[in-house]
């Protein structure tokens, strides 16, 4: 049976063995460089890349592989750190339970969020994201337990399950990294699961999906709440490396920001959103201490993307001469 | 629930009905009044001009689309405010005019998504997709049975149109349905490929009931137990299909068109 796997089949199964085999080699190089890092570069901007690129894979795991645009991703990001900023600073718990809680905390704003917008299609689900996340940005300006526009200050990291300290920088890269590597392999055993498997088919046909008896609207909540509860994971975490929690990260620009992330790096592939966000964050570090505004770099990074690599950097190159030789295959 | 081997007699029944169907778009009424019985163990063929209506009565009987009248009954069950996926799982499956593959699929991962449902593997968010792996026997069968086993780590996308189609009917069979609808199988066919899955839906037909759409003539003729047809969204004739072609009123709608 397995014989009868002729010509063209046989031929992508050994350069897929070649991409897979690049794949590895690339994580290796990866992870040395990660574990590396603090060593030759300021540890905070590694951790604060991190976040982000965390946030961004959390943010794709949506639009990548269910198609769905959320403008609401801040809510859970900067809800989160404030959950957690919240919960270690006033109730004293250790840093652990306070990202967990933070994480409990998006999984249920996200919960709420697509329960109202999940049946919405296209610009309408865009627009009731960005609507709610507006809600909620205003109830942080508002409300008391948040400081309003100080934000919360002060955050002290704790010990890691009461005996590593964190206040220590190595071992708060460390354990960012840590945390880092476990939300990128839950997003990978995610969209490689059989849960996975049917959001893959309901994007692409669902209809088709429907009268194979798939209740499909449970199977895309379920995507858009671990999706939150991800990004609610860098959200938590971002907290804790700067020791502060602030409105900044409820904006609607900051569910700009990780868009722009995602669609630089390459939606749908795994690696594409780390890559965007280590772009983007650089940028803004770069451009930081210039008088040249950093809104109009990402702005002309934004157009520069949508213009002359629509499927993103790491996206172009899966699908280059290049990458194809290596054996990848472009999304779609 | 699945995979049932079938122990009652396979003797017909009616199955599925509908009563005083109808459905309006924006003032258009595109179906109105129509009465269906299809019975298991026999093949029941819907035809009709372009237009006609039958893909809107595949679309109401599976809750695509909100009727606007009538009452749809799936064995002794008022099924008319059902949901379109919980219609799939009491076992009324349909297929779509358009090829409706999973493109970038397989076709065994095409014929395993149907089977995961069923087998209680669907949501397991936490697992490796090689715990798939345990329905791929099933699948193989299905694939073999249809005899597309040579294609079977083929993209969906890369099969000629004919095989697309013998997927989705593995895909559909799968579920095991009680009542398969089958919105133009063949059209797009060549001639070999018509005559086999005209074989394949007689011989799934003796185990369930078939409600089909269908253009060609000689296969209604050939397969088909009992034949509808419809015009401008209602019914014009019904019986077997040596009195429904006599039917001077049929003849006149279908003239020219009997090859
Ligand atoms: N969603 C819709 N909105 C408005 N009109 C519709 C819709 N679906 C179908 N119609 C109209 O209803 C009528 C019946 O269409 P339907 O697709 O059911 O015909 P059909 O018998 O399947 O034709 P064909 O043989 O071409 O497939 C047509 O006039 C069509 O334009
Ligand atoms: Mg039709």
């Amino acid at each position: 049976m397995s014989g009868a796997t002729h010509t063209p089949a046989a031929a992508q199964t050994t350069t897929f063995g070649n991409a897979g085999a690049l794949r590895i080699v690339m994580m290796v190089v990866i992870l040395g460089l990660l574990l590396a890092a603090p060593f030759f570069l300021y540890p905070i901007f590694v951790m604060k890349l991190l976040c982000f690129a965390l946030f961004a894979a959390a943010f794709n795991l949506l639009l990548g592989y269910t198609g769905f645009l959320s403008f609401g991703h801040a809510t859970f990001f900067g809800g989160a750190s404030y959950f957690t900023a919240y919960t270690v600073k006033e109730w004293g718990v250790s840093p652990e339970i306070g990202i967990l809680i933070g994480v409990v905390g998006a999984a249920a704003l996200g919960l709420v969020m697509g329960l109202i917008a999940i049946r919405r299609q296209g610009i309408y689900f865009a627009m009731i994201t960005l609507a709610l996340s507006q809600m909620f940005f205003f109830y942080c300006v508002q409300s008391g337990w948040t400081k309003g526009e100080d934000g919360i200050q002060s955050v002290p990291r704790g010990h890691l399950f009461g005996l590593i300290d964190l206040s220590n920088t190595t071992n708060m890269y460390y354990f960012v990294l840590a945390v880092f590597l476990i939300g990128v392999a839950i997003i990978y055993r995610f969209v490689n699961s059989p849960f996975g498997m049917i959001l893959k088919s309901i994007r692409e046909n669902e209809q088709r999906t429907v009268s194979l008896g798939y209740a499909v609207d449970r199977y895309k909540l379920g995507a858009f709440v671990m999706s939150a509860a991800l990004a609610g994971l860098a959200g938590g975490l971002k907290s804790l490396v700067f020791g502060f929690a602030t409105l900044t990260d409820v904006t609607w620009q900051m569910s700009g920001e990780v868009i722009l992330m995602t669609l630089l790096g390459g939606i749908g592939t795994m690696i594409g959103p780390v890559v965007g966000a280590g772009i983007i964050v650089t940028l803004q570090n770069e451009l930081a201490t210039s008088d040249f505004p950093v809104t109009i770099i990402t702005g002309l990074v934004f157009m520069a993307c949508v213009l002359l690599f629509r499927r993103g950097l790491v996206g172009e190159f899966y699908a280059s001469r290049l990458g194809r030789k290596l054996g990848f295959r472009p999304e779609q | 629930m699945q995979a049932m081997p079938v122990t009652l007699q396979d003797q017909p029944r009616v199955v599925l009905s509908a009563r005083g169907l109808g459905k309006d778009f924006s003032g258009f009424t595109a179906v109105n009044s129509v009465d269906l019985d299809v019975e298991h163990a026999r093949i029941h063929a819907l035809i009709g001009p372009n237009g006609a209506g039958k893909t809107t009565v595949f679309n109401l009987l599976t809750k695509f689309l909100p009727p606007t009248r009538g009452k749809i009954m799936l064995l002794d069950q008022d099924i008319t405010n059902v949901k379109a996926d919980k219609i799939a799982r009491m076992g009324l499956v349909r297929s779509f005019q358009i090829s409706a593959v999973f493109p970038h699929l397989t076709v065994l991962e095409n014929v395993r998504v149907a089977l995961q449902r069923p087998s209680g593997l669907a949501t397991q968010f936490w697992l490796p997709l090689s715990s798939l792996d345990r329905l791929n026997g099933r699948a193989e069968e299905l694939i073999a049975d249809l005899g597309l086993t040579q294609y079977r780590d083929t993209r969906a996308t890369d099969l000629s149109y004919g095989r697309k189609r013998v997927l989705e009917i593995a895909t559909t069979l799968a579920l095991d349905p009680k009542v398969l609808l089958l919105d133009e199988p063949m059209a797009g066919m060549g001639g070999e490929d018509v005559a086999v899955v005209a074989g394949i839906i007689s011989e799934v037909a003796k185990t369930r009931a078939v409600l089909m759409v269908e253009h060609n003539l000689s296969v209604v003729a050939d397969i088909c137990h009992h034949v509808t047809v419809l015009q401008r969204g209602e019914i014009l004739a019904t019986g077997d299909y040596a009195t429904v072609s006599q039917n001077p009123a049929v003849r006149t709608a279908y003239m020219g068109t009997e090859d």
